[in-house]
């Protein structure tokens, strides 16, 4: 594989969120307005908004979430960047993350100084079976979904193909699930905000209140045994496995690497970037790994001239549990086989020795697909530049990585972050 | 990076590439895929170049960008790579008459010629998953759902008699 470079570099200089959660009175217009705001504000030497040349834009599937196609031009029209370009970008789950590299390709080329890149979804206007039929879309569904997989389905075979080799239960799953809402909990912006043991209390409390038995859970693992508490999905896949139905926006300012200090004297260098791409589930040769997240992250170590070992966090793409597993096995943090015992031992926990989702993921954050591939980097921005608050990783954290998957792994994009000095 | 260290393989595409099946006028798509399955066939496409065999079929080989192609019968004998028991199904599977009080078991199924294909797995144990082995040996089954116009015949595996 040749070792690709940028034709110039690249920086981002300011990020912006929405919270992620459940907005009725809400469209993704208001809420890229709200990341827009952030990210405005974030710019620590300040930007003036008609300096932005261009903007891509993650969303997945407006058209059946909320009937609204040609979101891009809608989105910076309404923060007033119209007639600058603006051009949407669908991978799936994967919309933002390839926005990224969108961005960073269009300044790398020599064509802009300055590129706005967001994401935006908004996914709880439909009812579940609708839901499940728009992510379904991001299949195959000729061959895939007559089939009778959804989302939660796929994830699930990999997860039994996975258990089966490497002997394990599906126990371990539910560690992950635990682990994330530890860290969504120290995240305001996350839609659970709350440790599973928090929402065990208060369904408790609730029972009480109401005069019912109260359930007699003696700990997390549990609670997440019990199938009223935790109903089964896809099995092995649980309710508690699986990443909300979220609405949500996400924005990043990115800017010439040698303009960046312009704006701000702690900028992200991105020193990475690698995506590839596949077939469906069923046309790879092995379901325990997803082979466009292995390439993927194989360019982006390539172009960095890093390697696993130097990434301080990482925010991978845990859609369900068993994904963060397979994800910190394809960006070779822990060898196949060997995620599912890190995480189960702790590893991979925020005061582990290789702390993942730091942010809660999309399993705590919140998933509104579109957005969450941009939002991960926020995460990234914040821990390296040590703003990220209750959750903020002890030491030097100088090198950070993002992991977005779209589909099952037809679209894998990752990215790698320095902060210099 | 200098494009001296940039190479490209040679590829010629023949002219008869992906006109179909000469001989019957099958075109490798969806659409006589389909209309082999509704004549209980099970139809996947093999490339004349090397006699790899693709299912779902393809039109193009993508090993080897190969495009002369030609329609294969399978067997419908295979074993199960992958699978789950779905609890919150597609709309068409609710309409088919599955919901939580009777989920259905969907998988991924390696057939003897090679490829591998997403498909219903009848005859098993949805309650008892732990008893459904990866590995089982399998063999296709042809379901019909839907009235008049709308029927349409799925392609299912059940566990080898």
């Amino acid at each position: 594989m040749a070792n690709r470079k940028l034709g110039r570099g690249v920086a981002i200089v300011g990020a912006g969120m929405s919270k992620f959660g459940a907005f009725p009175d809400k469209t993704t217009r208001d809420l890229f307005v709200d990341a827009f705001r952030e990210l405005c504000a974030s710019v620590d030497k300040g930007v003036d908004p008609r300096d932005i040349e261009a903007t891509y834009i993650g969303n997945c599937s407006s058209d059946l979430f909320e009937g609204q196609s040609h979101t891009a031009p809608l989105m910076t029209s309404w923060v007033g960047l119209a007639p600058r370009p603006a051009t949407r970008v669908e991978d799936a789950c994967a919309s933002s993350g390839v926005a990224l590299r969108q961005g960073i390709l269009a300044i790398a080329s020599g064509l802009y100084d300055l590129v706005l890149v967001g994401g935006i979804e908004k996914m709880t206007a439909l009812p579940i079976e609708k839901v499940t039929d728009a992510l379904g879309t991001a299949g195959d569904t000729l061959y895939e979904i007559p089939a009778g997989f959804t989302f939660p389905g796929f994830y699930a075979a990999m997860a039994t193909a996975y258990l089966d080799r490497y002997d394990a239960t599906p126990e371990i799953l539910l560690r992950v699930g635990i682990k994330n809402h530890e860290h969504g909990a120290l995240n305001d912006k996350a839609q659970f905000g709350q440790r599973i043991a928090d929402i065990m209390a208060a369904r408790k409390a609730s029972a009480a209140k109401k005069g019912q038995p109260i359930p007699t859970w003696q700990d997390e693992m549990e609670f997440l045994r019990d199938d009223r508490a935790n109903p089964l999905i896809a099995w092995p896949l649980r309710l508690f496995d699986c990443s909300p139905v979220s609405d949500g926006a996400s924005a990043l300012l990115l800017a010439r690497a040698d303009l960046a200090t312009r704006f701000t004297d702690a900028p992200l260098y991105i020193i990475g970037s690698g995506q590839a791409s596949d077939g469906g589930l069923a046309d790879r040769a092995g379901l325990t790994t997803i082979p466009a997240a292995r390439l993927a992250a194989q360019q982006a170590y390539a172009m960095a001239r890093v390697q696993p070992t130097d990434i301080k966090v990482a925010e991978v793409h845990d859609c369900f549990t068993i994904a963060e597993i397979l994800a910190t096995e394809d960006v070779g943090f822990f060898a196949p086989g060997q995620g599912w015992r890190a995480a189960a031992e702790g590893v991979t926990a925020r005061a582990g020795a290789r702390p993942i989702n730091t942010s809660g993921g999309l399993k705590a954050k919140g998933h509104p697909v579109g957005a969450s591939g941009a939002a991960q980097v926020i995460e990234i921005w914040k821990q390296l530049r040590g703003q990220a608050g209750a959750r903020q990783l002890p030491g030097d954290i100088n090198l950070g990585l993002t992991h977005n998957v779209g589909g099952t792994g037809q679209t894998c994009v990752v990215h790698i972050f320095e902060r210099k000095g | 990076m200098k494009d001296e260290s940039r190479s490209f393989s040679s590829c010629i595409l023949p002219p008869s590439a992906l006109m179909g099946d000469a001989m019957s006028d099958n075109e490798f798509t969806n659409a006589t895929y389909t209309k082999f399955l509704n004549e209980h066939k099970l139809m996947g496409t093999r490339s004349r170049a090397d006699g790899r065999v693709y299912l779902p079929p393809r039109p193009i080989a993508p090993e080897t960008q190969n495009a002369e192609m030609e329609w294969v019968e399978l067997s419908g004998r295979g074993k199960l790579v992958a699978f789950t028991i779905v609890y919150v199904g597609t709309s068409a599977m609710i309409a088919a008459g599955y919901d939580r009080k009777n989920p259905y078991c969907v998988g991924v199924v390696e057939l003897a010629e090679g490829p591998k294909i997403s498909a219903q797995i009848l005859g098993v144990d949805v309650l008892h998953p732990e008893q459904i082995k990866i590995g089982m040996p399998l063999q296709a089954k042809f379901v019909a759902r839907g009235e008049g116009d709308a029927k349409k015949t799925f392609l299912a595996f059940e566990p080898q008699k």
